[in-house]
């Protein structure tokens, strides 16, 4: 309670510094622009009307974000509202890519609700409050702030994966989110709670200074309070043991919201917890090092040796973001400066490439957006050398191959933990990415082998038998597509066959997504291959008060 | 944690306890509750007598004189009568229900002043059962969960029509509890207060003008009078027991005792709000008072009673001559307008209170939102329109 | 932590004011029975009553603690309409008979789960009571308060709640509306029925439409 009494000064009124929120507000303000709009017209709106506006205010918050930045690069961080908000490198970080990741989501999101025939605001309003939620959980100063941040970027999610009524799956991943979601929500919030009682408050600065201050003799509340803080956060971020939601939540959403989740959560996810952990908890740092050591190479072998079984290539990514996670969490393993950067660094790298991956998905899932599996995809660079190529081109940025972002992401990362002395993560982390390179690769092997070359009418073989082609593949550590004559190949191709043939229907690109592919591939590879701009921009979004 | 518990509240407590004082408390509660009982009796008798009236008949008129003691004999009948419990009923819910019914509304009497305070043998007491620093707030709890009462008995009683009230009767009361809590947050702002004592006396100053009907203009007074009507489930908005439409409501399978408690309830509800009313918004028992010996202290509990029955009268008088409103009447006139006009109310209020030039500004931008408000409701019943008139989308495949 | 801070004992003191303890026992003691109701009773009503007894536990609770406003909202909000929308939802979509939870999908997973939730709370509760400060206080105390001595003439605890809200948690109180505004949203876009459109062509043969049943409303009217 002494917190409160801190807080009532004798002024009534709090200077509010907008530039720390404008870009939030943009996001927040385009979705009430949206939902008001489409009520007050008869007929519904157009969704090229809702995507535009969509566009339109992500890059309003895009320009105030940078603003922000130059403003804090100009003249120095501070914090706003009252300490509730901070105006940092970092914030103006997360915000330039939440709001560039919603102009990507929000154009793929229009391919695709015009191929479900969807009208209606409501994705493009969800996205952007979903977005901006991630926003304030970069910028918030508070732990209560972080949770509101949280609980809005989640609440908008829930929705999100059930956003395809129609389709049975979605509403099995929105219940299976929304229900572990809540619970993790709850530990959070009995985190924040215990912190508070250890510390007397829930402001993050005034937690550091608190801790700096006083001499803690058995901080088993404090511990237990970061204890389940880490919970709350490692459930979002998908990080092993709190990632058992991630593969039917991410196989189950519609495709462009999976890529929106993979991305934006996990940045809002990231972005407190690296404030969180490294600002207010530094002091700490030696007891909450080695559980996110444990959880970091926990991430990194399961989500990377169990992408290698999986036949739904939503369901491999799911895995691979959860492989990823263990990289953004190497950085804050190391605790230090060059650790967020790399974070950071990773942060930006990743939600591109899952954008972009996810992008690809949704077209090539066709109508109702259910087909998945990794058989669909042999043979699509013939048929779609665009679209193979620019999937084939994220999966090997996420696979880390040099002239692309991912590659840049893992050695800044990979550097921050050998900075920090954490070689036996760095070794690890290494092996499990040359695990992933594999389940990478093979998908991009299958999308170049040609197609339906010798199906054998083996017509009744069902989808379940794909998983057999897959574990041969990997036991014997042959791609699929280059020997196509061989026994676990005949399999595969077969089952290409059985699944109605439809290999000849067209697939057609939408081209709000073509835009977004685009985008999303100019910034993998420009990125990757004039590495600089980003690194700096990643080096300057430093916390405030980090030490 | 020294003395929490009586720190706060009632000046009696100033010098902590004793028997005395205990002895005080315990008088005032004897008082209230069987002030309140008669007062039911008599509002039961009031309501026919006032109907009949109305409707060109004699009403009651056998037991008693006037018939003043029918609702005794109404009472003693009850009370007599074989207590049924359905065969389907869940029997701890069923036998506990029409105790949430009525405690609430006992409950809620007990922050309503009925008079200025008094000094009796050198201990200085407000005429009121409890001045919590909450009061009102304590009354909104109450009226919150007066609602499971009904709830319960609807539910318990393993019966269609009484499950069909009690789902009524919950979304009624929910609807407009935040129309209630809105203008009572109206009222509260002016006097800056949460504590109906204090309410009373910040409307005392200048008779009539300072009460918070006229100071805060006429509506939040209009819809706190709308919405109590509605949570009491008094006519026209006595869904909850439609008997053309839903035999009985909720009290369809109780007998007996039971069945009087509810009774007894609905009217010691109408009594209370009545009374809460004339607290929140006609000064309580402000008016003009000779300072004379002990007329000093009556007077103000006569001007509270005569307002109070004004109330009463004016409920009895809308059961007499308004028809029952439809469900989503009921419905749409709770949200749709007296939530948006209490609201925007409390900003117009507020905006006068801080600054009067804030007051065109708000009062521009109410307009606008009404406006679009009224908009998009009617977008949203021409949608509707449309959604029917046009084909069913076929869903299967 | 070390365990022999579990034997200060300090929390065991009866405190000076025989009322605030026997009130602290006594509301602790609903608090307690209510929860564990909650989780042990079968029928969801009577669940969801112990819930609303819970709450008024931890409303006396709360008063005891000198904050009225807080007393009051707790049972307005959560006891008047929370618990309400609860049993509303659950006498409509009629699961309120007794649930049959004895099947297992997974066996044993109850005791595991069991054994898991006792030990998290009891590592928890050891951890809360074997912390302590340098200055010796097991956690940050403090009292709402800014006059414990006379607490009738200290401030409100409206007045310090409604400056804190609109100055340290402004921010928090204001994007609040944001929260609130997505989950009207959200459940708009939920209880929507599915329209026309191409239905997903699941991999398998397990399509399945599932229209909406009609809204609460028109049940009623």
């Amino acid at each position: 309670m002494t917190a409160l009494l801190a807080a009532t000064p004798a002024h009534l009124t709090v200077k509010i510094a907008y530039l720390s929120i404008l870009p939030m507000l943009a996001l927040l303000g385009g979705a009430l622009v949206i939902l008001v709009w489409s009520s007050l017209l008869r007929r519904p709106l157009e969704t090229v009307w809702i995507t535009s506006l969509t566009v339109l205010a992500a890059t309003a918050a895009l320009v105030l974000s940078l603003m922000q930045y130059f403003d804090v690069i100009h003249h120095g961080a501070h914090v706003a509202i009252d300490g509730a908000i901070v105006s940092d490198g970092f914030s103006a970080f997360v915000a330039v890519l939440v709001s560039a990741a919603v102009v990507v989501a929000a154009l793929v999101g229009d391919g695709w609700l015009q191929q479900e025939t969807i009208r209606g605001p409501e994705f493009h309003v969800l996205v952007l409050v979903s977005a901006s939620g991630a926003m304030v959980m970069g910028a918030a100063n508070d732990l209560i702030v972080v949770f509101l941040g949280l609980e809005i970027l989640s609440i908008a999610l829930y929705v999100l994966a059930a956003f395809n009524a129609r389709r049975r799956q979605s509403g099995e991943a929105a219940l299976k989110y929304f229900v572990l979601g809540g619970f993790s929500s709850a530990v959070f919030l009995y985190g924040i709670a215990l912190v508070y009682g250890s510390t007397g408050t829930t402001n993050l600065p005034q937690i550091a200074s608190y801790l700096a201050q006083n001499y803690v003799l058995h901080n088993g509340m404090l511990l237990a309070g970061l204890a389940l803080l880490l919970v709350g956060f490692g459930f979002k971020a998908a990080a092993v043991p709190f990632h058992l939601w991630t593969p039917d939540v991410y196989q189950g959403s519609p495709s462009p919201v999976t890529g929106f989740m993979a991305a934006v959560a996990k940045v809002g996810a990231f972005a407190a917890l690296l404030r969180v952990f490294v600002s207010s908890f530094g002091l700490l740092r030696a007891d909450w090092q080695p559980a996110v050591w444990v959880i970091a190479v926990a991430s990194l072998l399961l989500g990377a040796s169990v992408a290698l079984v999986q036949r739904d290539i939503k369901r491999m990514l799911a895995y691979s973001s959860i492989n990823h996670a263990g990289f953004i969490l190497l950085g804050l393993q190391a605790g230090s400066t060059k650790g967020v950067e790399g974070s950071l660094y990773y942060l930006f790298a990743y939600s591109f490439l899952a954008l972009g991956s996810f992008a690809v998905i949704s077209v090539v899932g066709g109508p109702g957006d259910g087909r998945h599996g990794l058989d669909r995809y042999r043979g699509l660079a013939r048929r779609q050398p665009w679209l193979a190529g620019a999937l084939a081109l994220f999966l090997v940025a996420q696979a880390g191959i040099p002239p692309t972002t991912g590659f840049w992401a893992k050695l800044e990362v990979l550097q921050a933990a050998a900075g920090a002395h954490s070689y036996a993560l760095a070794v690890i982390a290494m092996l499990s990415a040359v695990i992933a390179g594999f389940f990478y690769l093979r998908v991009v092997v299958l999308m170049y082998s040609p197609a339906g070359a010798t199906g054998d009418g083996a017509a009744t073989g069902t989808i379940v038998d794909t998983v057999e082609p897959a574990r041969a593949v990997g036991d014997e550590g042959e791609p699929v597509g280059v020997a196509p004559g061989g026994e676990a190949g005949s399999g595969a191709v077969a089952l290409l066959e059985a699944d109605t043939g439809e290999s000849a229907e067209p697939l057609v690109i939408p081209g709000t997504t073509g835009i977004a592919l685009a985008l999303c591939a100019g910034a993998t590879v420009v990125l990757g291959i004039y590495p600089a701009w980003l690194t700096d921009f990643a080096h300057q979004a430093t916390l405030l008060f980090h030490p | 944690m020294t003395g929490h518990l009586l720190a706060a509240g009632d000046p009696l407590f100033d010098h902590g306890l004793n028997f005395l004082v205990i002895l005080i408390v315990i008088i005032k509660v004897l008082v209230v509750f069987g002030a309140l009982m008669t007062a039911v009796m008599l509002m039961i008798w009031f309501e026919r007598k006032v109907i009949s009236d109305m409707q060109a008949r004699i009403g009651p008129n056998r037991a008693g004189p006037y018939g003043l003691l029918q609702s005794l004999a109404d009472g003693i009948k009850l009370f007599f009568k074989e207590d049924l419990i359905p065969d389907r009923a869940d029997r701890f819910v069923f036998k506990l229900a029409p105790y949430l019914s009525i405690l609430p509304a006992f409950l809620a009497f007990a922050i309503v002043p009925v008079g200025h305070p008094v000094t009796i043998g050198g201990h200085h007491f407000d005429l009121q059962l409890a001045d919590p620093p909450v009061g009102i707030l304590f009354l909104l709890a109450m009226s919150s969960i007066s609602v499971y009462g009904v709830m319960l008995a609807g539910w318990s009683s393993g019966s269609k029509y009484p499950l069909l009230g009690a789902v009524r009767a919950s979304a009624q009361m929910i609807s407009y509890e935040a129309a209630l809590g809105l203008s009572v947050v109206t009222v509260v702002l002016a006097s800056g207060t949460l504590s109906t004592a204090r309410l009373v006396a910040d409307q005392s100053h200048i008779f009539l003008a300072s009460w918070n009907m006229v100071r805060l203009g006429v509506v939040p007074f209009a819809i706190f009078f709308i919405a109590v009507t509605a949570e009491t489930n008094r006519p026209p908005f006595d869904m909850v027991e439609a008997d053309t439409e839903l035999v009985g409501g909720f009290v369809t399978e109780y007998s007996s005792i039971r069945f009087a408690l509810f009774f007894m309830a609905e009217f010691m509800n109408t009594i209370t709000m009545s009374a809460v009313v004339v607290t929140l918004f006609l000064g309580g028992p402000d008016g003009p008072t000779p300072h004379i010996y002990l007329l000093q202290e009556i007077v103000p509990v006569l001007w509270f009673v005569g307002k109070t029955l004004a109330f009463l009268f004016v409920a009895v008088w809308l059961r007499g001559a308004l028809p029952r409103l439809r469900y989503d009447q009921l419905m749409d006139l709770g949200w749709k307008v007296l939530i948006p006009v209490s609201l925007g109310w409390l900003l117009l209020v507020a905006s006068v209170m801080a600054w009067h030039w804030w007051a065109l500004a708000v009062l521009a931008g109410l307009v606008l939102v009404g406006v679009g408000l009224g908009r998009g409701f009617r977008v949203g019943a021409l949608r509707q329109d449309d959604a029917a008139a046009a084909p069913q989308p076929e869903v299967t495949r | 932590m070390v365990p022999g801070a579990l034997f200060h004992f300090s929390w065991l003191k009866i405190p000076a004011n025989r009322i605030d303890f026997l009130t602290f026992v006594f509301s602790a003691a609903i608090v307690l029975v209510g929860a564990v109701n909650v989780v042990r009773q079968r029928n969801p009503v009577l669940a969801a009553l112990s819930l609303v007894m819970t709450l008024f536990g931890v409303a006396v609770l709360f008063v005891e603690q000198q904050a009225n406003f807080l007393a009051a909202v707790q049972i307005i909000v959560y006891a008047g309409a929370i618990v309400v929308l609860f049993l509303f939802v659950i006498m409509f979509l009629g699961v309120d008979r007794e649930e049959s939870i004895s099947e297992e999908p997974l066996r044993g997973q109850r005791f595991w789960a069991y054994l898991l939730m006792a030990l998290t709370f009891v590592g928890l509760l050891l951890a809360g009571l074997g912390s302590r400060f340098g200055s010796g206080v097991p956690s940050v105390a403090g009292t709402l308060n800014d006059n414990p001595a006379h607490p009738r003439s200290a401030t409100p605890d409206v007045v310090v709640l409604g400056k804190s809200v609109f100055t340290t948690y402004l921010f928090a109180f204001e994007i609040t509306s944001a929260l609130l505004v997505i989950a009207v949203v959200g459940a708009v876009v939920l209880a929507r029925r599915p329209g026309a459109g191409p239905l997903a062509e699941e991999d398998d043969d397990e399509v399945e439409v599932e229209v909406e049943t009609a809204e609460p409303e028109e049940v009623s009217t």
